[in-house]
């Protein structure tokens, strides 16, 4: 293991038990990682913005692509910095309604082509055929667990009556999903962890043998 | 002008990707369009989280000259911005330290700091997830219930232990987990809130492109 090899992991370490410091309480280390780690995703985010859609996708198609309208977004762009400055701040809305309005025309349809139509296509299955009777009684719950979700989610009326049972039915669902995804995000969480403590154990610790 | 302007480029931008959506992409000028707006849209989108840059620079750059509290560590965030961005920008060619290539100053803060500490702060979440559960789960009621036997056994699916855990009962529990709680129940859920969250999504669209929704614009 090099000298630098040695530095770096110790960088890692360092940093690592920082940010693990905060388990026992709010002190100076972890704060001083804490901002750290936020100067450091911003400043990654400006490298790679620059080099992605300033360069990559305005700059060079502009320039040397012969695509010259690119220049309105680009201004649009440059707009978005007149909010910087209250006297031209509004300004900056006419970019802003650019996006929206884009992506209000995107989604007008995608939502619906992409998502809606799709996802009702694969709800409703014919029961019966080859798959069996487990197949059928998948494909009830289903649709079961997708009518009662969004009957839950419908606020314009009571849940009152058949609506309120329907409702209920809903909640259900919701809280096995609910609960499913919470398994599922705390086994993630755990794995990281694994993957630090394994980085301090073999890594940070193995490296002693090398120092000492 | 201040209000007319933005509404009639909203709905002049959204009521041409409607068009275009008509229209085939790759044999028509008007289809085209959309893929074009759609690239415009990430460069203007590109711009404006530079602006949230310059605006995280200008709040901790004013905190760190007024010596405000915890000002300090607002430098070390300045820091490491700079130390993050610069080098990023200059061109690779005057060193191979500049750039965004393997082994410039940029790719280094990021392997060996950004990334592992990203890596710990959401390992960090697995103990304060843990508190929060023990704390929101105690089974007060039947849907906590619900979610809190579902959340286990998914735990226990997830690891091999645990798995051989549940193959101690009898019927296959891993399989019925798989198919009727993940590919059931939780499918069933997700279908109905994408559904819901779409045709929500498409209606606020179309208020936007007719210019009843203009909170986006803010005050002034």
């Amino acid at each position: 293991m090099s000298g630098i090899e040695i530095f770096q992991i110790w960088v890692m370490a360092f940093f690592t038990l920082a940010l693990f410091s905060f388990l026992y309480k709010d002190n100076p280390a972890y704060k001083l990682a804490e901002h750290i780690f936020a100067g450091l995703t911003a400043g990654y985010q400006v490298g790679l913005i620059w080099d992605t859609i300033v360069i990559q996708k305005l700059w060079d198609p502009m320039i040397y692509g012969g695509k010259w309208w690119l220049f309105i977004p680009g201004i649009l762009g440059f707009l978005m910095f007149a909010r910087l400055f209250p006297k031209y701040s509004w300004l900056s809305r006419v970019s802003l309604a650019f996006v929206m309005g884009t992506t209000a025309g995107i989604f007008l349809f995608t939502q619906l082509h992409g998502l809606v139509l799709p996802q009702m296509q694969s709800t409703m299955l014919a029961l019966g055929g080859e798959d069996g009777f487990a197949a059928a009684l998948l494909a009830v719950v289903v649709v079961i667990g997708v009518i009662s979700t969004l009957i839950y989610f419908y606020f314009s009326k009571e849940h009152a009556g058949v609506l309120g049972v329907t409702a209920r039915v809903g909640i259900w669902f919701i809280m096995i999903s609910f609960g499913a995804h919470f398994g599922y995000t705390v086994m993630g969480r755990v794995s990281l962890l694994i993957g630090r403590v394994q980085f301090l154990i073999e890594d940070w610790i193995g490296s002693f043998s090398q120092m000492f | 002008m201040r209000t007319a302007a933005p509404v009639a480029v909203a709905f002049l931008s959204g009521v041409i990707l409607v068009i275009s959506f008509f229209f085939n992409e790759e044999k028509t000028v008007v289809g085209g369009l959309s893929q074009e707006l759609l690239n415009w849209v990430i460069i203007v989108g590109g711009f404006t989280l530079l602006l949230g840059m310059v605006s995280i620079i200008r709040v901790n750059w004013a905190a760190v000259q007024r010596r405000k509290e915890n000002w300090i560590y607002r430098l070390f965030t300045l820091i490491a911005i700079f130390a993050a961005a610069i080098p990023s920008l200059l061109p690779p060619s005057w060193s191979p330290l500049f750039g965004r290539a393997e082994g410039s100053i940029y790719d280094w803060l990021f392997v060996y700091l950004q990334a592992p500490m990203m890596a710990t702060m959401f390992a960090t979440l697995a103990f304060y997830i843990a508190s929060a559960a023990y704390r929101a789960f105690r089974a007060r009621s039947a849907d906590a219930t619900l979610l809190l036997i579902t959340a286990t056994l998914v735990m226990l699916w997830r690891v091999p232990m645990g798995e051989a855990f549940l193959n101690l009962f009898p019927g296959d529990v891993p399989n019925i987990i798989n198919d009727y709680i993940m590919n059931g129940a939780n499918l069933a859920v997700q279908r109905g809130i994408i559904i819901g969250a779409a045709l929500g999504a498409a209606s606020m669209s179309l208020r936007i492109i007719l210019g009843i929704e203009r909170t986006y614009m803010g005050k002034g």
